[in-house]
């Protein structure tokens, strides 16, 4: 089967809560929908943790930790993060620090079944001498949702207990953490107001995650949005700012 | 539900973790010289302080590293954890 067929045919975790998503929440409050076939390849490089600039009582090795990272970061031709918690890049490619030798690079959907971001990273790597590190798609095994807008925050926090108060936590942050139950990687892409947070969860985590966040959402969706969703048979909270 | 002290990540709940039971507890230097009573307590015996305990514990929601910390077994309590 060619790639375009193959391209073609591949269905996203929750095409089958398309409109439901698109019909929850309501513009001045909360949106939510999936970003389906993200392009996401894991990087790991066995002993960069050791030199981790937070280790405790490992300060004075921070240098040669960075330079690890950034000779990783040249060699992948991408920007990584240095600290716990941060994403690198802009625009549609980031890299997310999920561990001290583990990073999650993404960038917009591709065409299956070999996403050319792999093959890109691991061709710099391999053509890269003594360098120790790993590249492994995983597009298939997270799908991405986007929750945005002013109440988005409010919603994650039914069932977040990550502090996720600008003091804390913003644009250009990201965690593995649980929400609702479930295991999820969440990235902060824009501040609020316009606040958008990317969730990454388990393409078998994403219809009861998906329904969680639904659920959710209800007390933020205004009379306009159910007459939009029709029949979900409970009084709603009008939203107020 | 414990706050717990990821020594990479910070303060996560419990629920993000598991156990690893006591901390230090090496596999002996020469296996072949034990006999049952000493295996008996390697494998089977910790210790049960009421008190401050060493522990091992694994971040397995987040980092999925695993870690030594110290835990108050009346308090409960965390204190000076370290990769
Ligand atoms: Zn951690």
């Amino acid at each position: 089967m060619t790639a375009d067929s193959l391209t073609a045919r591949r269905r996203s975790p929750l095409c089958h809560l398309a409109d439901q998503l698109a019909a929850a929440g309501s513009p001045g409050a909360v949106r939510l929908a999936e970003l389906p076939f993200q392009t996401l390849v894991e990087v790991r490089c066995g002993g960069a943790d050791s030199l981790h600039a937070s280790r405790p009582g490992l300060g004075a090795s921070a240098d040669s930790h960075a330079a690890v990272i950034g000779r990783l970061a040249d060699i992948v031709g991408l920007p990584f993060p240095r600290r716990v918690g941060e994403v690198a890049g802009a625009g549609s490619r980031h890299v997310l620090w999920l561990g001290p030798d583990w990073w999650l690079a993404s960038g917009p959907p591709e065409p299956c079944p070999d996403p050319g971001l792999e093959a890109e990273l691991a061709g710099r790597l391999r053509s890269a001498a003594a360098c120790q590190a790993s590249v492994v798609d995983l597009s298939a095994h997270f799908t991405t949702l986007e929750l945005s807008g002013p109440r988005a925050r409010a919603v994650l926090a039914h069932g977040c207990s990550l502090d996720l108060h600008p003091r804390a936590f913003g644009a250009g942050r990201c965690a593995q953490t649980m929400v609702a139950k479930a295991q999820a990687v969440l990235h902060q892409v824009a501040e609020i107001p316009a606040a958008s947070y990317r969730i990454l969860v388990r393409a078998s985590f994403a219809d009861y995650f998906a329904r969680w966040l639904l659920d959710a959402m209800l007390e933020y969706t205004t009379a306009d949005g159910e007459a939009v969703g029709g029949s979900r048979g409970i009084a709603h909270r009008g939203y107020t700012q | 539900m414990l706050r717990i002290d990821c020594p990479w990540c910070g303060p996560r709940d419990e629920t993000e973790f598991r156990y690893g039971g006591q901390a230090d507890v090496f596999y002996p230097e020469d296996p072949s010289s034990l006999d049952d009573a000493a295996w008996a307590e390697y494998v089977f015996v910790r210790g049960n302080p009421k008190g401050w305990f060493a522990e091992r514990w694994v971040h397995v929601a987040g980092c999925r590293r695993w870690f030594n910390t110290e835990r108050h077994t009346v308090t409960y309590e965390f204190r000076e954890a370290a990769p």
